[in-house]
């Protein structure tokens, strides 16, 4: 069992931020690393990314996107409930080192994860520019947060409501011809990531990527999680979730985190229904 | 052969109609009647010299508790087989009896043997249904404590018996629920899991912590639990799942046997949408492999609806390492078996798949496992239409925890080396056992290496006490027969 101590909406209506009781997790996650959550007996294990860890506190923070039945039940969890199972820390950290010029880039709930990243690269010394995307301003989270942690933000919006109009792409082309750069990590959907990756090879910039395929275990055991790296099958929960960006194989991401779309349309529904939305 | 003299065959056992349990996950052996128990039992010949004994790794006193039985005592049968392993509901369930004491019975040489199984689990059920199973009486506490890694058979067997000598135990588990394959791997229709459920809870009145959802190597270090605990036993299984290599393995619709089985058991699939992780329900299943972990995925899909579903096996039906029960039982259930078949190539349909190419196989000469190495035909390939393929060729060690662990002894393949008689490893205190030690074998050798560390822990940390460490020397190791049975397809 795990306690929500603190939950706010921090995008209306559909993201939240947690801060969880975890005193042996806070104390041993880095940044990138990830858990596993299941709400309930009946629930599925749904792998959520470290927003923040903070062991004095003994917490860690999640910033969860309602997208579907799980996410969505989560989200009427409040401060003072309870999950069920909380499993982690997952994955490899994030690999940290003085590079020079870190440029990070975070669409949807990939923001989340950047924010112990960057502050991680910056600590090591490194300058941390940070690129996040949306398709209007309404629908960018942790602006703010990310100013903290980051020497330089960049905003890109599709109807061009803030910062700059056009996808982090754009902004990445441009912040890559003028200043360069010697790492890019991305975080977010995987089409947003690819198209990043298709960026930086021409300008051979090394791209790390955070990968999210589907997850059961997390521990290496069913092998649900692979995916194709350098022609090599790799689990992600345990291999992962970083990965050469330049070497992975997209298109299979891509088909398998679609395997289950009926299924998961049909849970939803169902939730849906008994709850009367 | 079931002879026609009652006295050469088993007292058959109750089984759900196959018509009807192809479609259910209840279990599909339904247990002997006391009854029938005292008539199967009273077949026994009390042999002076019991061979069958020879042939259980554990050593149950077969006889002993076959005539309990025959008496109409059923809890001095329990408390006798209780003595000698902490899991016969399970291991009347899921033992190749056939390989091991039923191999070895006096009546198999002319007729059938003994059902040494089913009495184990008929003494087993009743002595659950009637509470009077839980005998175990505790030493007093000796204030070492004692931590094990993984609660698989190895690790549950490791910690009843050191927790009866009075040690503190604590279990670290990686995923939510204890019991390891037993509970993710064996499906409910072979090994329902109240049952499971039952002996970890007897456990936990014994005293015993399971700490769930731990996993040593990232939230906890083998070596922060050196500096905590008296000694560590890891038990951590070989749940690593291995694929063909072969093209379209990573089609929608492809699983490893281990997420098939996961999603269906662990997650329980098989009542989506009430329980929320799906499982793709296949109309027509192709599940790669010929041991139980193939017969349990292909069974299990059947269950989930498949209209057909069919085993592809390299080998022929006479090597198949699958207990002969359960192969008996997906015959009966409508599997349908392709042996001396191999895929080498799953052709893929808008990202899902269509169909399995194959190849038909020959044996040709024996090779290291002494069974003949199955060669391609020229020119035999064909497809098996399939929208959805399980792939059960075994499995490897999970590195997660040897990786993060200094001076840990593997071997090649990286599973942990340990003496085969006491466990021990590389490093002193540390002892390991089970699957993770000779790759994936069977409940009853895991809960052997269990039950041999838990002996060789006790003495430790008696020794250390008095301030004497005696290392076993890792040369002294007797082969031993249990523990070499490595389910190798
Ligand atoms: C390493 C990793 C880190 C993640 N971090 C975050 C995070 O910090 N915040 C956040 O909001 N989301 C995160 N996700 C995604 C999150 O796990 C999914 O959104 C969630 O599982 C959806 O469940 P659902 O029932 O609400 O929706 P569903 O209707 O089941 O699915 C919606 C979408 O989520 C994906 N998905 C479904 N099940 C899983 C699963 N078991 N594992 C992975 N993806 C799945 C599907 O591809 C689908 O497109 C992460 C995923 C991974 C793999
Ligand atoms: C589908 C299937 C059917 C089978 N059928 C039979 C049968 O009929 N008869 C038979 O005799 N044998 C059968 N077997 C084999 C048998 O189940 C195994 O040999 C046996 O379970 C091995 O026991 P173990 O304790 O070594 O490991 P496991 O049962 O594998 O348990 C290991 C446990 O350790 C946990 N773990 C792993 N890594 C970590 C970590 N880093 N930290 C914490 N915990 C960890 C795992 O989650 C797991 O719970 C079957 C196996 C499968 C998969
Ligand atoms: S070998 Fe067979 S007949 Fe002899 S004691 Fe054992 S079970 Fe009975
Ligand atoms: S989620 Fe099961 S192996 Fe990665």
């Amino acid at each position: 069992m795990a306690k929500i101590l603190e939950k706010r909406l921090i995008r209306s209506p559909d993201v939240f931020y947690y801060k969880i009781d975890a005193p042996l997790i806070s104390k041993k996650a880095g940044p990138g690393q990830f858990v596993i959550i299941r709400l309930h007996e009946k629930g599925e294990r749904i792998p959520l990314s470290l927003a923040d860890i903070n062991p004095e506190e003994e917490t860690i923070s999640l910033i969860v996107m309602a997208v579907g039945k799980t996410t969505s039940e989560m989200s009427t969890y409040k401060a003072g409930d309870e999950i069920l199972d909380l499993c982690g820390p997952l994955g490899q950290p994030t690999h940290i080192e003085e590079v020079g010029r870190v440029i990070l880039i975070g669409g949807g709930f990939g923001v989340a994860p950047l924010y112990p990243i960057a502050r991680a690269f910056r600590s090591v010394g490194n300058g941390v520019i940070t690129i996040m995307g949306a398709r209007s301003k309404d629908l960018l989270i942790y602006e703010a947060e990310m100013h903290y942690v980051s020497d330089k933000v960049i905003i890109t919006t599709d109807d061009g409501s803030r910062g700059t109009k056009g996808v982090v792409t754009t902004a990445l082309k441009q912040e890559l011809e003028q200043n360069g750069a010697d790492l890019v990590m991305a975080v977010g959907p995987a089409v947003m990531m690819r198209s990043v990756c298709e960026t930086t090879r021409l300008f051979t910039v090394k791209t790390v990527v955070s990968l999210n395929p589907v997850m059961v275990d997390g521990t290496g055991m069913c092998g649900g999680c692979r995916v194709l790296v350098a022609g090599q099958s790799r689990f992600a929960c345990t291999d992962g979730p970083d990965f050469d960006g330049h070497q992975v194989d997209w298109d299979i991401l891509m088909n398998r985190q679609k395997s289950y779309l009926d299924e998961e349309k049909e849970s939803f529904d169902a939730w849906k229904k008994r709850h009367a939305l | 052969m079931p002879g026609r003299n009652a006295m050469h065959s088993k007292i058959p056992i109750p089984e759900q109609d196959p018509v009807k349990r192809r479609s259910n996950f209840d279990e599909v052996t339904i247990g002997y009647t006391p009854e029938m128990a005292v008539k199967e039992a009273g077949r026994c010949l009390q042999c002076r010299i019991p061979s069958c004994v020879a042939g259980c790794p554990v050593h149950v006193p077969i006889p002993q508790f076959i005539k309990a039985i025959k008496e109409g005592d059923f809890k001095k049968a329990i408390d006798a087989i209780k003595e000698a392993n902490f899991l016969p509901a399970v291991c009347g369930r899921v033992c190749p009896q056939e390989d091991q004491c039923e191999n070895n019975c006096a009546l198999g040489k002319k007729g059938e043997p003994v059902a040494i199984g089913r009495l184990e689990r008929f003494a087993a059920d009743h002595g659950m249904k009637s509470g009077h199973t839980d005998i175990q009486r505790l030493a007093e506490p000796t204030g070492k404590k004692v931590a094990i890694i993984g609660s698989g058979p190895a690790g549950l067997t490791c910690a009843f018996d050191l927790v009866r000598l009075g040690h503190r135990i604590t279990i670290f588990e990686a995923l939510h629920e204890a019991g390891g394959v037993l509970f993710y791997g064996i499906p409910e229709f072979r090994l329902p899991k109240k049952i499971v459920l039952h002996e970890i809870n007897t456990l936990r009145e014994m005293g015993v912590e399971i700490v769930n959802n731990a996993v040593v190597g990232r939230l906890i270090a083998v070596d922060e639990i050196m500096n905590e605990f008296d000694a560590c036993f890891i038990g951590t299984g070989a749940g690593l799942p291995k694929f063909i290599g072969i093209e379209g393995e990573n089609l929608n619709g492809v699983y490893s046997a281990n997420e098939f089985l996961t999603r269906a058991n662990l997650m329980r699939a098989y009542a989506f949408p009430e329980y929320d992780t799906p499982i793709k329900k296949g109309q027509r299943v192709a599940v790669v492999g010929g041991g139980n972990v193939a017969v349990d995925a292909v069974r299990t899909a059947l269950r989930l609806g498949a209209k057909e579903a069919m085993i592809i096996y390299r080998r022929s039906e006479a090597e198949m390492p699958a207990r002969n029960e359960e192969i008996h039982h997906a015959k009966k259930e409508g599997v349908r078996f392709e042996f001396l078949t191999n895929p080498i190539r799953i052709i893929g349909k808008d990202g899902g798949v269509k169909a399995v190419e194959c190849v038909r196989m020959e044996l040709g000469e024996p090779d290291p496992s002494g069974r003949r190495r199955p060669v391609p035909k020229k020119d035999s390939a064909f497809q098996i239409p399939a929208d959805i393929v399980i792939v059960a060729i075994g499995t490897r060690a999970n590195p997660l925890l040897p990786q993060s662990t200094d001076k840990l002894g593997l071997n090649k393949k990286g599973y942990i080396i340990a003496d085969k008689e006491t466990g021990q490893t590389s490093r002193e205190g540390l002892y390991a056992g089970g699957d993770i030690v000779t790759g994936a074998a069977t409940v009853i050798s895991a809960m052997g290496a269990g039950r041999k560390a838990a002996r060789a822990i006790n003495e430790y940390l008696k020794s250390k006490s008095s301030d004497k460490i005696v290392m076993p020397n890792p040369e002294s190791v007797i082969l031993n027969q249990v523990l070499n049975q490595v389910q190798d397809l």
